[in-house]
């Protein structure tokens, strides 16, 4: 804040001119937009709660999220999700380093974080594209009516009921159906937005490149667009928990 | 808005260069950490499930655990990373107070969904829960019937 600013009384603050937050007013309408959708994403996942508590039985994670690319059939519970995780994670702090570099004017360093932001989030949704399919072409056994079918997990079928005895084996009865509508859709509602942040970066790392910003005179663009990543982070966190964990 | 009372707002909040990089990389230590102590709890819970008798109640504090886990991480994304720390108290109340609609959402909501639960299980409170034939599989349905 400059002295001429601190000087002024704070009645005058709202009297227009200048933000009363200390904001623009692209950065201020940037965090609403994030309070709305973290309202939309809440909503999703409550309403997934719901379901999951009307049942008597629910997927268990553990036994559903086991695998892991070229492991084969190896039992790895939470192994593939936490490498997912953990990506985001670091590809949150390569935003905030390029955030920061722009808070410096370094071009060399935006355009070096944003890189590495942009790769994380590809790396993401490559991840989450090989857990889909994983999820969608695993055929399963399930006893439905007295005969056993073959599926996977599709939003209109859930090979991960309970074991039943038959013929002298454990098999697997269906589950409730709800489970592979909630998991595609808000797993997938969630990547469509690492999706837009993907493109969101690309077109800061275009406009960092042309030199757009040190016209301007500061990267505020740089650090809206950090601010929709973080929170794009924000959602996984809750979604890992809501998901994988509990 | 003229170009003078723009660059008053866009003014960076950090001091000093090099302890703004540290702070990130020492938030990022913390949530990796954080993230693998739920992935411990997950695994523990899995453990747990795996075990002739699962302790239902040990399940349910660990779930907790990992609630708890998952503010913090979301604490310290929000406030590092997003900055959100560092701006004006009235717009963190802005934020966090709308946010606060949460508590009776969640609540209420998986409050409805467990009473659905009872109301499936005693036929709408006419016969009482037996708990043995909650452990049955649900009954299966053809492909494209709903119930």
């Amino acid at each position: 804040m400059s002295t001429a600013s601190a000087q002024q009384p704070v009645t005058k603050l709202w009297s227009g001119g200048r933000s009363p937050f200390n904001v623009s007013y692209g950065k201020l309408m940037m965090w609403y937009f994030l309070m709305s959708d973290a309202f939309t994403f809440g909503a999703f996942l409550i309403s997934y709660g719901t379901i999951r508590f009307s049942q008597n039985v629910w997927a268990d994670p553990n036994h559903v999220f086991n695998a892991f690319p070229f492991a084969g059939h190896a039992n790895l519970p939470l192994a593939f999700v936490s490498l997912m995780t953990f990506i985001l994670i670091l590809s949150s702090v390569t935003m905030v380093l390029a955030v920061h570099e722009g808070h410096n004017m370094n071009r060399k360093g935006v355009e070096k974080w944003l890189f590495f932001t942009i790769l994380g989030g590809l790396a993401f949704l490559g991840c989450q594209a090989w857990e889909w399919t994983h999820l969608i072409t695993g055929d399963h056994e399930v006893l439905v009516n007295g005969t056993i079918q073959h599926f996977g997990t599709t939003v209109s079928h859930n090979p991960w009921g309970p074991e039943v005895e038959f013929n002298g084996r454990e098999v697997a009865t269906p589950g409730p159906i709800a489970f592979g509508g909630y998991f595609f859709g808000i797993t997938g509602f969630h990547g469509f937005h690492v999706f837009s942040g993907v493109i969101i970066n690309a077109v800061m790392l275009i406009k960092t490149r042309l030199g757009h910003f040190d016209e301007r005179g500061h990267y505020e663009m740089v650090e809206k667009g950090g601010l929709y990543w973080h929170f794009v982070d924000l959602v996984w966190v809750f979604v890992f928990l809501c998901f994988y964990l509990i | 808005m003229s170009a003078q009372t723009t660059a008053v707002e866009l003014t960076p909040h950090h001091h000093g260069g090099d302890a703004q990089v540290k702070k990130i990389w020492k938030t990022f230590w913390l949530l990796l950490f954080i993230t693998l102590a739920e992935l411990g709890i997950g695994l523990t819970i899995y453990t747990i499930h795996k075990g002739a008798h699962p302790n239902h109640t040990l399940v349910l504090m660990f779930k907790g655990l990992v609630c708890i886990l998952t503010l913090a991480k979301a604490f310290y994304i929000v406030s590092i990373f997003m900055h959100l720390g560092d701006e004006v108290r009235n717009l963190i109340m802005t934020i966090i107070v709308p946010l606060m609609l949460f508590i009776w959402f969640i609540a209420a909501f998986l409050m409805d969904g467990n009473a659905w639960k009872n109301l499936r299980n005693t036929d709408a409170g006419s016969r009482p829960y037996i708990e043995k034939t909650q452990k049955e599989p649900l009954p299966t349905l053809e492909k494209g019937k709903k119930d």
